[in-house]
């Protein structure tokens, strides 16, 4: 897998896709930030990475200086551009292809996916209870979003495993490219994913129903219908990103739960407080960083930044900045002053917030509602994702007491 | 702690993203429109039992958007 030499030094030579951030990037994001609060690196073609709140801020609110047009860092990007508005889109053009979907993810609109969740959840724990191990990551979290994604766009649940090997491409295999085929891997996965969703659209341009895609080809953009490309990249937008983030966020809640007794049985004694936890989730394990492009040399937090470099915008590292949170480093599941930019800051804030707190507070009550009793096995290792999405990818627990 | 007179809350829309921290912790006090973005509800008047949850919001807001004063 990696062929990239070992970081000599993080404030300098920084990998986000090291082992060791992998592992545990919170003791590299602690530590640059009270020794190097911009560190760089001269891998991935020349990126910074801010891990002050205030630094984290302050870029995602300049889009005039940082540009999203490349949310994604990779080895080597392919040439030609894979847009998926809005995320990929800076203003005037952000905020047209941002409206389009609002309506779709308000809290009134993900309020009424409740019972299906619900009972999407307990179909999954019934195939779990019973048994004395589990693997949670497999078993468990990462068929919740891509069920309800599936819902939501009216495309077969039953989908899931072409899904996850769409999200994996994308976001983990073609970040790095040991043998220069990254480029044209994601692009043939790209035109994979229009190739599924043209049948679709085409149907539900003739018979329109009221799911997402019939809502997204009936939308109208700065006047007219969306065109292909707009529609595609905007459909792959809400496939990824509905599903690897949501499914990671989940996963790091339950992790939390089965390594700390006392929060899993607090929880379970007092449901009412997993909201409150879920915050506290978000905030501790922040799943997604994204990326910026430096537009014009400029100055964060006394470090100078080149145009055409790229920016890591961690949020999970602005989340644990003890010039904001106090107990930073703590996980606190009461805690009630939250400000954490889990979800991002300014234009580009997930449009996906109100469906990703829904999916993990009810896939907490029901888990936790049937099987209170859970650790992780010693015997079988977790394993974390690598690149701008961060969650367990296995999950091996012990079930009951 | 002063407390003199009531809490006004209002919402600078120019910085809310429609996070909807506002309308998760105090339901009585927000809502939020057809595309998600957060407004007061009423006069933004708070009733002194909701005071607490009116000040939980302020500072739960990512965008730091929402505004209490009292008046
Ligand atoms: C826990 C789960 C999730 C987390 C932590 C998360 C995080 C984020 C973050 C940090 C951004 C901002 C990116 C940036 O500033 O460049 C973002 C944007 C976005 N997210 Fe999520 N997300 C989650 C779930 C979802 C879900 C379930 C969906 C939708 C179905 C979704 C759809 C989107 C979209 C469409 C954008 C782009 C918004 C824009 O550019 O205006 N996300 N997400
Ligand atoms: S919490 Fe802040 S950003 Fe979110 S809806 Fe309320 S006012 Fe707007």
């Amino acid at each position: 897998m990696a062929q990239r030499p070992p970081v000599s030094d993080w404030s300098t030579d920084f990998d986000h896709t090291d082992r060791r951030w992998i592992e545990n990037p919170f003791v590299i994001w602690d530590d640059l930030r009270q020794h190097c609060p911009v560190a760089q690196t001269e891998r991935f073609g020349g990126v910074y990475l801010p891990t002050r709140y205030s630094d984290v801020r302050a870029i995602a609110y300049d889009t005039n200086n940082f540009s999203s047009r490349r949310p994604v860092i990779r080895e080597n990007p392919p040439t030609v551009g894979l847009p998926s508005p809005p995320i990929t889109s800076d203003p005037p053009h952000h905020k047209p292809a941002r409206m389009l979907l609002l309506p779709a993810f308000t809290p009134q609109a993900i309020a009424r996916l409740v019972p299906r969740t619900q009972r999407i959840c307990n179909e999954l724990i019934d195939a779990i209870v019973g048994a004395p191990t589990c693997d949670a990551a497999t078993a468990y979290t990462q068929h919740i979003p891509v069920r309800v994604i599936a819902y939501m766009l009216g495309i077969p649940e039953e989908e899931g495993d072409r899904f996850r090997r769409w999200i994996h491409v994308f976001l983990e295999d073609t970040i790095v490219d040991d043998d220069n085929t990254a480029a044209d891997r994601l692009l043939a996965t790209a035109a994979e994913m229009d190739d599924f969703f043209r049948p679709y659209a085409q149907a539900r341009r003739a018979d329109p129903g009221d799911d997402l895609i019939s809502f997204l080809v009936q939308a109208r953009h700065e006047g007219q219908p969306l065109t292909e490309r707009h529609l595609f990249g905007a459909l792959r937008l809400i496939l990824i990103a509905g599903i690897d983030t949501t499914w990671s966020a989940i996963g790091a809640s339950l992790w939390h739960l089965a390594n700390t007794p006392a929060d899993r049985a607090r929880l379970v004694a007092d449901p009412g407080l997993i909201p409150t936890a879920v915050e506290e989730f978000l905030r501790a394990y922040a799943p997604v960083t994204m990326a910026r492009q430096v537009v014009n040399d400029i100055e964060v937090g006394g470090c100078p930044m080149k145009a055409g470099r790229l920016v890591l915008l961690p949020f999970p590292a602005a989340n644990r900045d003890p010039a904001v949170f106090r107990d930073a480093d703590k996980v606190l599941i009461d805690r009630q002053d939250n400000r954490h930019a889990a979800f991002g800051l300014g234009i580009h804030r997930c449009i996906g917030s109100n469906l990703a707190r829904l999916e993990i507070t009810v896939a907490l009550e029901e888990w936790l509602k049937r099987i209170p009793e859970f650790r992780l096995d010693e015997k079988r290792a977790v394993s974390w994702s690598r690149g701008p999405v961060r969650g367990p990818r296995s999950l091996p627990f012990v079930l009951g007491a | 702690m002063r407390e003199k007179g009531t809490l006004r809350l209002s919402i600078d829309s120019a910085r809310c993203q429609g996070h909807n921290r506002c309308c998760a912790l105090a339901p009585e006090l927000f809502d939020a429109d057809e595309l998600g973005f957060a407004h007061v509800k009423g006069s933004g008047l708070v009733p002194a039992a909701l005071e607490e949850k009116a000040l939980l919001a302020t500072r739960n807001c990512p965008e730091y958007a929402v505004r209490a004063k009292r008046e």
